[in-house]
């Protein structure tokens, strides 16, 4: 299982990266794509708009189901990666590096309180139990 | 507890990733299913499918038997190893189950049932050929494998010793014994291939030689797509008991040019309802249990998923009679409604497109 020590996770299989600049970088765990199978389309939320913490604010397609993807902590979206538009294959191929979008996060502190590597770990775990 | 099929662990050692399929421990890819689906499109691919139920059918009163028990009917069947596709229907027309039956010989046939119906079906035959001279013999000593794809049949060749001096002439729908190993040239795929029972402790040899051969170990995920761009039925999820044969795209299979007296027959009538294919427009991917919303009213969804070889989502529907193909009909997809076409399927054949958008 690929769960890089230096991220932050959700329970809703996220990944949160805290950049310099105080901005979030997310995308969705090795485990969730892996769980999800191949990608074929991706929706990602509209940037300026403020997402609630858990608010559901996108959607990831693959041949077997699709899923939605939630907000880590409130914020407003400011990009997204649009190249998975066209290649939604990328998060499967390496699915830390296909970031879905950047947000800057209401409250900084938020970000303390999602979960850490191997606090996720433990959390997949349970979820297969 | 999940059965297994002799591959199991063949399966596990190649980093396959299992399922529960219908009780059944079953490989879902090997890693991923759009390109085991692009494999077997443009070469050759391989399904264990020794899940399904090989059944074994004998005795003088056979052939009159499986006349009643069967839609489709097994006196079209003139030469041994011809295949025939048919459904088993209750009294009401509903579909117990799909299946191929091939004539082996004189009072002798074979039948390929599925494995999630393997023993409601078993029960039904016991129950049609009481007091008559039919032997019904389930084969779990068989393992089955298909190999499908445009180079599949070549494949095969390399890797079973004999093999093509008994099946280089075979036409689609026939089969060929080797020993006792059962070629025949049929599949789930739309692509060319062979479908292959054989003794279950030769399977893992076998499928080692098919993969030395290269020929690439496919999984369940591709085999739904693969079926879905064929246009072919899956049981369980397009039709089942409360469905006839004519609602559901399967009229071709039934077989009313005479008089004969099968199951289910007087309650065939006039369908209100039809199956269609269906190809989005939008952006996103259909799924089973989707609404459809139509000029005649509304339908639902049966099979739908996203198509690699279309590079969009594709669907089965069944919906009210009267809709016309090119029809454009709005499916909810999540919280949105979508467009779709109406189209005759299959959507792909042979590796090529069969729809005009």
């Amino acid at each position: 299982m690929n769960i890089p020590a230096e991220l932050k996770y959700s329970e809703t299989h996220e990944w949160i990266k805290c950049n310099a600049d105080g901005s979030l970088t997310i995308g969705i765990t090795d485990h969730a794509q892996d769980l999800l199978g191949d990608m074929v389309f991706v929706e990602n939320p509209v940037p300026g708009r403020h997402l609630a913490a858990g608010e559901e604010c996108g959607v990831l397609e693959s041949v077997k189901a699709a899923s939605d993807l939630y907000a880590p902590v409130a914020g407003e979206v400011l990009s997204v990666n649009t190249d998975l538009e066209t290649a939604p294959e990328a998060i499967n191929q390496d699915a830390y590096a296909a970031w879905m979008f950047t947000m800057k996060p209401d409250n900084p502190a938020d970000v303390d309180a999602l979960l850490d590597a191997e606090a996720y770990r433990r959390f997949i775990e349970s979820e297969q139990h | 507890m999940l059965r297994q099929t002799v591959l199991n662990a063949v399966h596990r050692a190649s980093g396959a990733k299992m399922v529960d399929f219908g009780g059944w421990d079953m490989p879902l890819h090997y890693g991923s299913q759009i390109s085991e689906h692009n494999k077997v499109r443009a070469e050759a691919g391989m399904f264990d499918v020794s899940h399904m139920r090989v059944v074994d059918l004998s005795g003088s009163g056979v052939r009159d038997w499986l006349r009643h028990l069967l839609a489709n009917d097994v006196a079209r069947l003139t030469v041994p190893g011809r295949a025939l596709y048919s459904c088993m229907l209750n009294p009401q027309g509903g579909v117990i189950d799909d299946l191929i039956v091939y004539w082996v010989g004189e009072d002798r046939y074979r039948m390929v049932i599925n494995a999630a119906t393997t023993d409601k079906d078993l029960a039904w035959m016991q129950q049609q050929a009481v007091g008559l001279t039919v032997d019904i013999r389930p084969r779990e000593d068989l393992a089955m494998i298909a190999v499908q794809g445009p180079q599949a049949r070549e494949k095969v060749w390399q890797a079973l010793a004999g093999s093509r001096a008994v099946s280089e002439t075979l036409k689609p729908f026939h089969a060929a014994w080797l020993g006792d190993w059962f070629i025949a040239r049929t599949g789930y795929t739309g692509e060319d291939g062979f479908e292959i029972m054989l003794p279950a402790a030769q399977a893992a040899g076998f499928w080692q030689s098919l993969a030395a051969a290269g020929v690439a170990p496919c999984g369940l995920g591709a085999r739904d797509t693969l079926r879905l761009e064929a246009g072919m039925n899956l049981y369980g999820q397009d039709m089942d008991e409360t469905t006839t044969p004519l609602e559901t795209g399967l009229g071709w299979t039934v077989w009313l040019r005479d008089e004969r007296d099968f199951i289910g027959r007087s309650a065939l009538v006039e369908p209100r309802r039809q199956q269609v294919g269906l190809v989005l427009l939008d952006k996103g991917v259909m799924r089973a249990h989707g609404e459809v919303q139509t000029s005649a009213g509304n339908g639902e969804i049966t099979s739908g998923s996203f198509s690699p070889s279309l590079n969009r989502s594709i669907a089965l529907a069944r919906v009210p009679a009267g809709v016309p193909i090119g029809e454009i009909v709005r499916i909810a997809v999540r919280d949105k409604l979508l467009a779709a076409k109406v189209v005759r399927y299959p959507f792909v054949r042979n590796g090529q497109s069969q729809i005009d958008l």
